[in-house]
């Protein structure tokens, strides 16, 4: 076959973005479809957020509306309070790359209960679609394996979704996936925005009415 | 140039009066950056059955670490050196904005005797920074009076919700000193 109608491989880091397989709605949806009642959610800002919400928000679900780069950290401190519970932190690239010593943080106890699932589409979504650090071939996945993460990947394709969501919701980790979406912008759907009311209704539904002040 | 680290950490004798303290207002995550001055009660906490002690890379974790074990039932404390106050600034708009409890002690550098002039912006702005995101500063200047200021500083944290930092002076913890 000539060379110029071999099938090019797009690696562009402003446009390869644009044709990925899985579409982050879809992904999310599929996830929190086999999740269990008492699952803990901490989500990033933005449109992770917005993802959460599309699939059906829950008083144990934490939205994150500022303090970029706390969500792994915030899960961290989650799943060590609460050993029983399984931990979801679900973010985006670039929210997880302003938190990558989290990465490391996350290694002094290893909670079991705990997953990371970044859904990559290698843009700041709310400033543009500018690309983040993961469209130059930035493999945060394998940040997470060299700390010593037991379980990590990334997923590019709705056969390796099937095989990671039993590990998401349930194996012991900590978890740690890098989903590639296409790179799109979909419909704003906010949830909640005020801080406090989003603390005390996650600690009501989890700790009961005395838990709030 | 050699670091001695004769001076900092030797006045740790507050330390065990700190950690009783924290136990009695029921702290379970103790998560820190070392410092010298902390070294004792880090070595206390991370040696106490009923306490979960984790190292972070930068502060700023540890608001968000403490914020998470709120959510999860925990009660936590932060203990960490001036330096990082600034490291934690847009986090502390996730205390603000939810009203998080947080309790952080802070020992200070660049204070007294201080020999790193690098030391010196942080610190002579460290209690600013604080309140200019809404956190009580309480200051302890004298080794007998650290356990108090932090027990109260913890009520008003946990009762509150407040976000109270208790920064331990210089002069409390000794200077580091240098040597060629």
């Amino acid at each position: 076959m000539p060379a110029d109608m071999q099938p090019t491989l797009n690696n562009d880091p402003a446009t390869r973005a644009n044709n990925y397989t899985l579409r982050r709605r879809e992904v999310i949806a599929r996830i929190l479809a086999d999740r269990p009642k008492d699952l803990l959610i901490v989500v990033g800002l933005g449109t992770p957020s917005f993802d959460i919400v599309a699939a059906g928000d829950t008083d144990l679900t934490f939205h994150l509306w500022g303090a970029m780069g706390s969500a792994i950290s915030i899960g961290i401190g989650l799943a060590q309070a609460r050993p029983q519970n399984r931990v979801l932190v679900t973010t985006g690239d670039g929210e997880m790359l302003m938190g990558l010593g989290s990465l490391a943080t996350a290694m002094v106890h290893k909670p079991a209960n705990l997953t990371v699932v970044v859904t990559d589409n290698e843009r700041y979504g709310a400033t543009g679609m500018q690309t983040t650090h993961t469209a130059y071939d930035v493999n945060v996945p394998e940040m997470a394996r060299a700390a010593g993460w037991p379980i990590t990947g990334t997923v590019t394709s709705a056969v390796e979704l099937e095989t990671a969501v039993p590990n998401i919701l349930r194996a012991p980790g900590p978890v740690f996936y890098a989903i590639k979406v296409r790179a799109e912008e979909d419909g704003m759907l906010l949830p909640p925005k005020d801080g406090v009311m989003l603390r005390d209704r996650f600690r009501k539904a989890l700790l009961g009415p005395s838990a709030i002040f | 140039m050699p670091e001695s680290d004769v001076s900092p950490g030797e006045n740790t004798h507050w330390s065990g009066d700190v950690h009783a303290v924290l136990k009695d207002l029921g702290v379970r995550q103790v998560v820190y950056v070392p410092d010298a001055g902390h070294k004792r009660l880090i070595e206390m906490c991370a040696a106490d059955p009923d306490m979960v002690a984790t190292q972070l890379t930068t502060e700023e974790e540890g608001i968000a670490m403490l914020s998470g074990a709120f959510l999860g039932g925990d009660r936590g404390v932060l203990l960490m050196q001036s330096s990082g106050v600034g490291n934690c600034m847009n986090m502390l708009s996730l205390t603000y904005a939810c009203r998080f409890p947080l309790l952080m002690l802070v020992t200070m550098r660049g204070q007294w005797g201080e020999f790193v002039s690098w030391q010196m912006p942080t610190a002579k702005n460290t209690p600013k920074m604080l309140q200019l995101y809404d956190v009580l500063v309480q200051e302890a200047d004298r080794i007998e009076e650290v356990a108090e200021i932090v027990e109260a500083a913890g009520r008003t944290a946990f009762d509150g919700p407040n976000a109270v930092a208790v920064l331990i002076s210089q002069r409390v913890i000794g200077s580091k000193k240098f040597t060629r």
